[in-house]
């Protein structure tokens, strides 16, 4: 067993095991994106970055990738951790605005804004999943990334209909980008952000209290309570 | 390309999996580009599924899926070359060939292409025909060297 500490807790953690299941073992939340279950590690959305050693020698590292060490010190959730997670996203919605997944992300993780020029055009995160659904899942290896930097794309050799593609729909079964986001009021926007666009009434009145935790409207019985009894006085 | 070249080569590097970059190029050294077929035959007898060749292939920019003409073009668009004069050699070369870049002329004699530093920014602008470097190169004398080379038969 190999011993580190997690967000200041020690655990203790399997040898051969990435810091990713490490830290999901013990029920601590880490986003990703192009890790899947089953499938070999990428390390392409980097948005399982944490925080490893003290001080100044601390790093960024995608955690899906890095094998647990002994006396690992790891932070998931620090600042640097945030902002960095916050910048991919706004990275992976200017790359694919459409997708479900990339706009769940960008929700959860409360980004507002983007700072990236949004390309509509452009559906493909290169995130690879699809690619290695087709090799390891479907043992096909039918298509994969051509051309390089800018250029780069996942399609079959020579964007010809492979011989060796079965039609079996894998890769469109995991494809995160495949997925249309839900095509409501805000679909044409950069973000959707439905639920973060909505200010709680109750955060003026009852700062404290997280409005979560009660059934929705009610704060407007409380405020309405507390209005009658001024009233009455 | 005839199968009984491409299999001489595949001998040489003893058909292995990790020799196929220099397969390729001694392919290329050949037939001056990668064809579709070359491409499949080579994946079929090497065993390698033909996506990885062809990821390969399009990765490096030395490796030509399309055909190319008997002697390359290579002008340099690097900073040095650039400040030096580079676009106005390129365009020159460009009106001299009837060509864009990456382009060849319809009669397989020259092929255009951009390279970005070739690291020999002293004799810049840099213009490099078939590996030999012509430096301080400036749009007079481009006609006259792409005539030496129209003259040579390779």
């Amino acid at each position: 067993m190999i011993e580190m500490t997690v967000d200041g807790i020690p655990v203790q953690v399997e040898e051969g095991s990435t810091v990713l299941d490490a830290v999901r073992f013990y029920g601590i939340e880490i986003p990703t994106l192009c890790h899947h279950d089953g499938l070999s590690e990428y390390g392409a959305c980097r948005l399982c970055v944490v925080e490893i050693g003290k001080g100044e020698n601390a790093k960024l590292v995608s955690s899906c990738t890095y094998p647990a060490e002994q006396g690992l010190f790891v932070r998931t959730n620090s600042q640097r951790v945030v902002s960095a997670r916050k910048m991919l996203v706004e990275l992976l919605v200017a790359m694919c605005p459409s997708s479900k997944t990339v706009q769940d992300l960008a929700s959860a993780m409360e980004v507002t804004q983007v700072r990236f020029k949004v390309d509509r055009m452009n559906d493909c995160i290169l995130c690879g999943l699809c690619v290695r659904m087709c090799e390891e899942q479907m043992m096909a290896k039918a298509i994969g990334f051509v051309n390089r930097g800018k250029n780069r794309k996942i399609t079959t050799p020579f964007d010809l209909k492979s011989d060796v593609c079965r039609t079996c729909g894998g890769c469109l079964y995991i494809c995160p980008a495949c997925e249309l986001r839900c095509q409501g009021p805000n679909a044409d926007t950069d973000l959707c952000n439905a639920c973060l666009n909505v200010q709680p009434v109750c955060l003026k009145e009852e700062d404290d209290k997280m409005c979560f935790l009660e059934t929705c409207g009610w704060c407007y019985e409380e405020l309405g309570r507390k209005k009658k009894k001024m009233e009455k006085k | 390309m005839r199968t009984a070249d491409i299999d001489r080569i595949l001998k040489k590097h003893d058909y292995k999996k990790s020799a196929l970059i220099p397969i390729l190029q001694d392919i290329q050294a050949g037939h001056r580009w990668l064809p579709m077929e070359t491409l499949k035959y080579v994946s079929e007898k090497l065993d390698i599924p033909l996506i990885d060749v062809y990821s390969l292939a399009t990765f490096y920019k030395s490796f030509s899926l399309k055909p190319r003409g008997k002697h390359v073009v290579t002008a340099c668009c690097g900073t040095a070359c650039h400040v030096r004069g580079g676009p106005k050699v390129l365009q020159e070369l460009q009106n001299e060939l009837h060509i864009g870049v990456d382009e060849t002329t319809p009669d397989k004699t020259f092929t255009l292409e951009t390279v970005r530093c070739l690291g020999a920014c002293a004799l810049g602008p840099l213009v490099v025909i078939d590996g030999k470097y012509h430096g301080q190169m400036n749009t007079k004398k481009v006609a006259s060297t792409l005539k030496k080379y129209a003259k040579k038969k390779k």
